[in-house]
C-alpha cells in the first residue's frame, strides 16, 4: 500500500509538471509578449512606460531568452516566491487576484460535488434495484434532463424566474445588506443560502453520469452468483444489497469522483459567469477575452493542480476500498 | 465461477455466441415466439436489437435522433429563410400563431398567419407588437420563396417546405432577434453545425480513446504508466477553462470553416480521456477474468486476446460512453460559443444563437431567444442520452439472460 502511494504521488508530481508546461504555452500562445502587451495597454491609457521599466520587466521574465529559460523564470518564481506574474488588467499581481476569488470557487465546487454525490448515490442504487420500474424511468428521466440542459440555460432560467416572479435580482454571493459587512454567523449563513442554488445548478450536470454508471455497475453486480448465494442463505435483501453488490459497484463510483472535480469546476466557470458570482470563473473568462495571459495561465495552473490532488485522493481511496486495484498496482511494480 | 460449469448447451443463451445449430435453429427462431428456447441460435445483433426494443424511451429517442439528423440534412428546405436573412422592420418580433381560417377574399380556407402592427414607445424606444387581425398571409407547402439554394448539392431551387405564399410576408413562427432574423430558420440551420460537431468530434476521440485505453489496460507496466500520465494530464485540466484558453488562442482571422474544424479538433482532443480511462479500468478487470487468463495460457497472441476476448465484453461500455460523448460534445460547443469563445457568427450553431440570450435583459425582452435554441439543445441531447442508455442496456450480455 505504501509503495503504491509513493508511486502514485510521484506520478502526480510529473503530471503537475506537464500541466505547468501546458499552462506556460497557453500563456505564450497570443502574439506578442507580456511586456509589449503591457506597453500597448499603458499607451492606450495615455501613460508611457519608461525604457528602464521595460528593461527591468524584460529581464524579470527572461523575455529575450529562449522559451525554456522563460519557463524556468516563470515556474521558479511561482515555487520560490509565489510570484504568478502580473495581471495588467487588474494592475495587480496575479496571485492577489486569484487568492481573492479562489475560496468562493472551492466552496461552490465543494458544495456542488457534495450534492452530486448524494443525489447520484441514492438515485443510482434505487434505479438499479428497481430496474425498468416506473420509478426507474422517472428518476432516470430527471437525471437525464439535468444532463441535457446546459448549465448556463438553467442559470438563465433561474434568473428569469427569480426576476420575473419573485422580483429578486440574482447575482453575487451575498444579499445586499451583507456585501460590505464583516464576517459573522449571519453573513456566513447568507453566503451558504446564496450558494445553494448555483451549487445545485452545477450538480445537475454531473449527477446523470454518475447515476448511469452506478446503475450499470450495480445491475451487473446484482446478477453475480455471490448475490444469489447470499440470498439463498436467507440474508435480508437490504442488508445483502449494501453489504456486497453496492460495495463492489462503488469501485467505478469512487474513481469517477476524481474526474468529477474538473467537470464541477468547468460548470462553475460557466454558471458563475452567467450569475456574475465573484468566483474564479468570470475572472478567468475576462482574462482570456482580454488576453491577460499571466492571470489566465495561473488560474489554469492552480485549477489543474487542485484537480490532480483530487484525482490522487480518489485513486488512493479506490485502492483502499478495492484490494484488487491495490494488488494489481503492486503487481506492476514488481 | 463460469469455468466450473463446463460446456452446458444452454450456456450461450443471451451471450450471443453464434450457435453451431445452423439453419435449423434459424427456422426455429423465426417461427417460435419463445425467447428462452431460440435465444441461443440468434445472432448477437438480433438479440441486442430485441433487448433494445424493450426500452421504449430509447426506441422513441432513436426516431427523434434520426429526425434531428434529417432536419440537419434538409435544413435548406425546412428553414423558411436563409440563416443570415434579416428584416430591420421586425426587431424582437414575438412568435406568430398559425390559424386555420377563410378570410373570404377568394384565397380560400387554409393556414394563415397574421401580420403585425407596431407601436413605438416614444420614451423608451421599445417596440410593442400586436397581431393585426385584418392582415392575413396565406401559408403553403413547397412554395417559392425567392431564396435560391442547391438541394443536397444536386439542383437549384427556391421551394421551401412550409412558408408564406407571398415571399415578403412576415413569417416568424418562433419570433425574431434584434436584427429581425427568424429564430426558427436559424435554429434549423444551427442543427447542421451543432449535430455535425458532435458526430465528428466523437469519431476523433473514439479512435484516440479506445486505442490508448485498451493498450494501457492490457499491457500495463510502462505503457500503462505513460498513457495514464497523458490521460491524467488532460483530465486534470478542467475542460471548459482549457477549451476556453485554447479557443481563445485560435486566431480570429481564420475563416469560419477553419475555426469550425479547429473547435472540433479541440473538443475531441480533450474529450477522449474519459473514454480511455473507462476502457482501461474495464480492461484491467477483464484481463484477470478466467476466460481471458485461459485464452492467454492457451497461447493466444496478445492481439487475439484483445480482439476476441476483451473487446467484445467492452462493447457495451464503449457504446455507452460514445453515446454519452456526442451530447457532451454538443453541450461543450454550445457552452463555448455561448461564452463567445467558440464558433463565431456568421456561422450559426445553437450556442451562437444562445449568445444573444446572454444577459437577463435580453431574456426578459425576448424570452424566445433563450427558449427556442435551448429547446433544440435539450431535445437533441436528451434523445441521444436515452438512445445511448437503451443501447447500453441492450448490449449488456447479462441483462437479457436474467430477465
Amino acid at each position: 500500500m505504501l509503495q503504491f502511494m509513493i508511486r502514485r504521488v510521484g506520478w502526480s508530481l510529473l503530471t503537475i509538471w506537464l500541466i505547468s508546461l501546458v499552462c506556460f504555452f497557453i500563456i505564450q500562445a497570443p502574439p506578442g509578449d507580456f511586456v509589449s502587451v503591457l506597453m500597448a495597454n499603458a499607451e492606450a491609457d495615455g501613460r508611457r512606460l519608461t525604457a528602464q521599466q521595460v528593461e527591468v520587466l524584460r529581464e524579470r521574465y527572461n523575455l529575450d531568452q529562449p522559451w525554456y529559460s522563460q519557463y524556468w523564470a516563470w515556474i521558479s518564481g511561482i515555487i520560490t516566491q509565489g510570484d504568478f506574474g502580473y495581471s495588467f488588467r487588474w494592475n495587480r499581481p496575479a496571485v492577489d487576484v486569484i487568492m481573492e476569488h479562489l475560496p468562493f470557487t472551492l466552496l461552490l465546487a465543494g458544495g456542488a460535488m457534495f450534492l452530486t454525490w448524494i443525489i447520484a448515490f441514492a438515485i443510482g442504487i434505487y434505479t438499479a434495484v428497481k430496474r425498468y420500474s416506473i420509478g426507474d424511468y422517472f428518476w432516470t428521466f430527471v437525471g437525464f434532463i439535468g444532463l441535457s440542459v446546459p448549465n448556463f440555460v438553467l442559470a438563465l432560467v433561474f434568473m428569469y424566474v427569480a426576476f420575473r416572479y419573485f422580483d429578486m435580482s440574482v447575482g453575487g454571493l451575498f444579499s445586499p445588506e451583507y456585501v460590505e459587512a464583516d464576517w459573522s454567523v449571519a453573513r456566513a449563513l447568507d453566503l451558504l443560502q446564496n450558494l445553494a442554488i448555483p451549487a445545485l445548478i452545477i450538480a445537475t450536470a454531473g449527477t446523470a453520469g454518475l447515476i448511469r454508471i452506478t446503475r450499470a455497475n450495480l445491475s451487473d453486480e446484482l446478477t453475480q452468483p455471490y448475490v444469489v448465494a447470499a440470498r439463498a442463505r436467507g440474508q435480508k435483501e437490504n442488508v445483502l444489497l449494501m453489504r456486497y453488490p453496492v460495495r463492489a459497484a462503488m469501485n467505478p463510483f469512487i474513481s469517477t469522483i476524481g474526474y468529477a472535480i474538473p467537470s464541477v469546476i468547468s460548470g462553475e466557470v460557466i454558471v458563475s459567469s452567467v450569475l456574475s458570482l465573484p468566483t474564479t470563473g468570470p475572472v478567468l473568462l475576462g482574462a482570456l477575452r482580454n488576453q491577460d495571459m499571466y492571470l489566465a495561465g495561473s488560474f489554469l495552473l492552480i485549477l489543474g493542480v487542485l484537480t490532480v490532488v483530487g484525482t490522487v485522493i480518489s485513486d488512493l481511496v479506490l485502492a483502499w476500498a478495492d484490494p484488487r486495484v491495490r494488488r494489481q498496482h503492486s503487481g506492476a511494480a514488481q | 465461477m463460469t469455468t466450473l460449469e463446463g460446456p452446458i448447451p444452454e450456456e450461450p443463451a443471451g451471450r450471443g455466441t453464434p450457435g453451431p445449430q445452423g439453419s435449423q435453429g434459424e427456422q426455429a427462431a423465426s417461427s417460435s415466439k419463445n425467447t428462452k428456447k431460440d435465444a441461443g441460435t440468434r445472432s448477437s445483433g438480433s438479440l441486442i436489437w430485441r433487448r433494445f426494443k424493450r426500452h421504449k424511451l430509447a426506441v422513441v429517442s432513436l426516431w427523434i435522433v434520426i429526425g434531428v439528423y434529417l432536419i440537419a440534412i434538409f435544413a435548406d428546405v425546412i428553414a423558411p429563410r436563409p440563416a443570415g436573412d434579416y428584416n430591420p422592420d421586425y426587431p424582437y418580433v414575438p412568435p406568430q400563431s398559425i390559424t386555420l381560417t377563410d378570410p373570404g377574399d377568394g384565397r380560400g380556407l387554409g393556414l394563415y398567419v397574421h401580420g403585425y402592427t407596431q407601436e413605438l414607445d416614444p420614451v423608451s424606444w421599445n417596440r410593442y407588437y400586436t397581431e393585426d387581425p385584418d392582415e392575413l398571409h396565406k401559408l403553403g407547402f413547397f412554395v417559392e420563396s425567392g431564396h435560391d439554394y442547391r438541394f443536397l448539392g444536386l439542383f437549384e431551387t427556391d421551394r421551401k417546405l412550409f412558408a408564406p405564399e407571398d415571399a415578403d410576408a412576415p413569417f416568424f413562427l418562433m419570433g425574431a432577434d434584434a436584427n429581425g432574423r427568424d429564430i426558427f430558420s436559424r435554429v434549423i440551420y444551427g442543427t447542421q453545425i451543432s449535430m455535425s460537431i458532435g458526430l465528428i468530434g466523437v469519431v476523433l476521440s473514439l479512435v484516440i480513446g479506445i486505442t490508448l485505453g485498451a493498450a494501457a489496460g492490457f499491457f500495463r507496466g510502462p505503457v500503462d504508466a505513460f498513457i495514464q500520465r497523458i490521460t491524467e494530464l488532460f483530465m486534470s485540466l478542467p475542460s471548459i477553462p482549457l477549451w476556453m484558453a485554447l479557443a481563445a488562442a485560435i486566431p480570429r482571422e481564420w475563416g469560419p470553416l477553419t475555426i469550425y474544424f479547429a473547435i472540433t479538433v479541440l473538443l475531441s482532443l480533450i474529450g477522449w480521456t474519459s473514454l480511455a480511462r473507462e476502457v482501461r479500468g474495464r480492461v484491467l478487470t477483464l484481463r484477470s477474468e478466467d476466460y481471458v487468463v485461459a485464452a492467454r495460457l492457451d497461447g493466444a497472441s496478445r492481439y487475439r486476446v484483445i480482439r476476441r476476448h476483451i473487446l467484445p465484453s467492452l462493447t457495451s461500455h464503449i457504446i455507452a460512453s460514445v453515446t454519452l460523448a456526442v451530447p457532451a460534445m454538443i453541450l461543450a460547443e454550445t457552452s463555448l460559443s455561448f461564452l463567445g469563445l467558440g464558433l463565431q457568427p456568421p456561422i450559426v450553431s445553437w450556442g451562437v444563437l444562445l449568445q444573444e440570450a446572454q444577459n437577463i435583459r435580453s431574456v426578459l425582452t425576448a424570452p424566445w431567444l433563450l427558449i427556442v435554441p435551448s429547446a433544440a439543445v435539450v431535445i437533441a441531447t436528451l434523445a441521444l442520452n436515452f438512445l445511448g442508455d437503451g443501447l447500453r442496456d441492450a448490449a449488456d450480455p447479462y441483462g437479457g439472460a436474467v430477465k
